[in-house]
């Protein structure tokens, strides 16, 4: 058996089970594994007590038989769920000393099925990067490297810190959330999978918002099983979150059959941007033949509205953020400013969200106010929900058609360096979605999977886009992807 | 769309966030770059398309009107900056 710390969910969950191990020992195993990464900056509040308890409860549960599946399986959770009296600060100096009297939703139900946490993880702030270098933590470091060179690279954003330390084996598995790629590009910089479920499935309640419309959390695991195990234990409905869906979880997990023979997988032509490195493009030829080998076929499909994703995401991304990032006044909870002889309150708002709010927030709140502002409100928010209407739509037809899931890459290239985007447009960092960000807009569950190398040795994923609430099916695909592209590789541990 | 100054100090005071007088011309610059990427939804057909509202049509869920949580003065206002006497304070709002 490999180090416990290196187990996947499905591993832990049976030898739990049949009493080769425990859930305090597995605990212990990721807490040294943890006490001794902290040149990867992932855990940015470890909680080993609460680890420790919440362990030895769970052997309790597990020795007493009928213990779910994710009871006593340690894992990391991301910055912006609020945990009862943890830090929970979405990686912002202006929530800076929150401890929330509540749990979230998600992290309430994994803590029932005797999940154990052992603790909160970075990322970038309130989930705005790609890189997670707007973190008030700095950066996570990706536990891989380019060969020999020692140069840190990001290991993605937001859920920066989550993918680090899955791949790095400080944990079994992370929560993440995905607004417009947060899962899936940090999953496929680190060599891990990462699911962003269906708008809906998973409640939001809890969690920091970000952009409410697009805002899901998931699991970023080692493998499509333990993502299928975890996303039933995260998902389902729930009264405090009225945009979350009325239906039942299905056992995904179940869905796993390894059988996809005539189902029809769509490649989308608009996916082949200009200036796509041959190595991507290389990746996605050989998934999509994986694919066709287990028996799948594979269709050329059209989805025209494509290239306005990212201008739509944008416009409405910003603009719920703008609205939701109104609460950080220097109220109610965080951080206040010190204010001089004299300041009211429009001063005492002002110099609060001045040094509370990172550059990049601090930009898109102000991109949000302008296009949600008196006089542009027709001309930039509702041309975008209308044009992200057309891009859902493009899906609905390629469904329609017959497509059972859609393979494209996961992000337009691997890891890259931290700190050498630090002086391109933030545009430029936009970018890192453009595979991604279409997902969100329309609503549908998306999978990274690793599927290789680059040049350098780094790692490379390819997303499955499936069919609202199809998840088992999605999963399945990816099942499929996975056990075809055959990924075992490792990152090299330096830290 | 290019943005000014005057407009993005206008911008800056609406998002209630305090942005340095010589701070200004570099955050026009920077939000007129991004508005021009968005530019590019103007090229898109959207006559007679009705916006986004969700995944698959669903009807707004209702609960009973009735208070379900509450009666817990002090953990609301446990994380405030500046709690007094059961309220959250701030500084003078009316002269």
């Amino acid at each position: 058996m490999s180090a416990l710390n290196q187990l996947t969910i499905a591993e832990a969950r049976d030898a739990l089970r049949k009493g080769e191990t425990t859930a305090t020992d597995l605990t212990a195993a990721c807490l040294s594994a943890i006490e001794a990464a902290g040149a990867l900056n992932a855990f940015v509040h470890p909680t080993p007590e609460i680890a420790m308890d919440q362990a030895r409860a769970a052997d309790d549960r597990i020795a007493a038989g009928e213990a779910p599946a994710m009871c006593g399986i340690p894992l990391g959770i991301k910055d912006l769920f609020c945990t009862k009296g943890v830090p929970s600060q979405a990686a912002s100096r202006i929530l800076q000393g929150f401890r929330p009297e509540y749990e979230s939703t998600v992290t309430q139900q994994l803590f029932d099925a005797g999940a154990v946490m052992l603790g909160k993880l970075n990322m970038d702030e309130f989930a705005m990067g790609s890189s997670n270098e707007s973190a008030c933590y700095g950066p996570a470091v990706n536990p891989w490297r380019r060969g020999n060179d020692t140069a840190p690279l990001t290991p993605g954003g937001s859920s920066g810190g989550s993918a680090a330390a899955v791949a790095a084996d400080l944990c079994l598995a992370a929560t993440g959330t995905d607004t417009g790629g947060s899962i899936r590009q940090p999953a496929a910089f680190t060599g891990i999978v990462g699911i962003k479920p269906t708008y809906g499935r998973v409640s939001r309640w809890g969690i920091v918002a970000f952009a409410s419309s697009l805002d899901q959390a998931g699991p970023m695991t080692k493998t499509v099983r333990d993502a299928a195990i975890m996303l039933g234990a995260m998902a389902g409905p729930d009264p405090k979150d009225s945009t979350s869906a009325d239906l039942p979880v299905p056992d995904f997990e179940a869905a796993l059959t390894g059988d996809i023979r005539g189902r029809k997988i769509g490649i989308p032509r608009e996916y082949r941007m200009e200036g796509m490195p041959a190595e991507i493009e290389a990746l996605w030829h050989r998934g999509a033949e994986m694919l066709r080998d287990a028996g799948a076929e594979i269709v050329d499909i059209s989805l025209p509205h494509t290239k306005y994703a990212l201008p739509a995401y944008y416009v409405v991304a910003p603009a719920e953020a703008s609205s939701n990032l109104a609460r950080y006044d220097g109220v109610r909870y965080g951080h206040r400013a010190k204010l001089a002889q004299g300041d009211g309150i429009t001063e005492m708002y002002e110099k609060t969200r001045a040094e509370g709010f990172g550059k990049e927030v601090q930009r898109r709140v102000m991109i949000g106010t302008y296009v949600l502002s008196a006089g542009f409100y027709d001309a930039y928010y509702n041309r975008a929900r209308k044009v992200r209407a057309l891009i859902k739509r493009d899906f609905e037809q390629a469904f329609a058609a017959g497509i059972d899931a859609i393979l494209t890459p996961a992000t337009p290239s691997a890891a890259f360096g931290l700190g050498e985007m630090a002086d391109a447009d933030p545009v430029a960092m936009y970018l890192n979605d453009v595979f991604t960000v279409t997902v969100n807009l329309a609503g549908l569950p998306g999978i990274a999977v690793p599927a290789g190398l680059d040049a350098r040795g780094l790692p490379l994923g390819l997303q499955l886009i499936g069919r609202p609430w199809e998840e088992g099916d999605l999963l399945n695909h990816a099942f499929v992807l996975e056990r075809a592209a055959g990924f075992v590789s490792r990152p090299d541990k330096w830290w | 769309m290019s943005i000014d100054t005057d407009t993005a100090r206008r911008v800056a005071h609406l998002a209630r966030i305090a942005v340095k007088e010589e701070d200004l011309p570099a955050l026009a610059q920077e939000l007129s770059g991004i508005l021009t990427f968005m530019e590019q939804l103007n090229e898109v057909d959207v006559e007679g398309v009705e916006p986004m509202t969700s995944v698959t049509p669903m009807r707004l869920k209702r609960r009973a009107d009735a208070v379900t949580d509450g009666g817990y003065p002090d953990k609301v206002l446990s994380n405030a900056p500046d709690a007094r006497e059961g309220f959250f304070a701030v500084p003078k709002v009316v002269e």
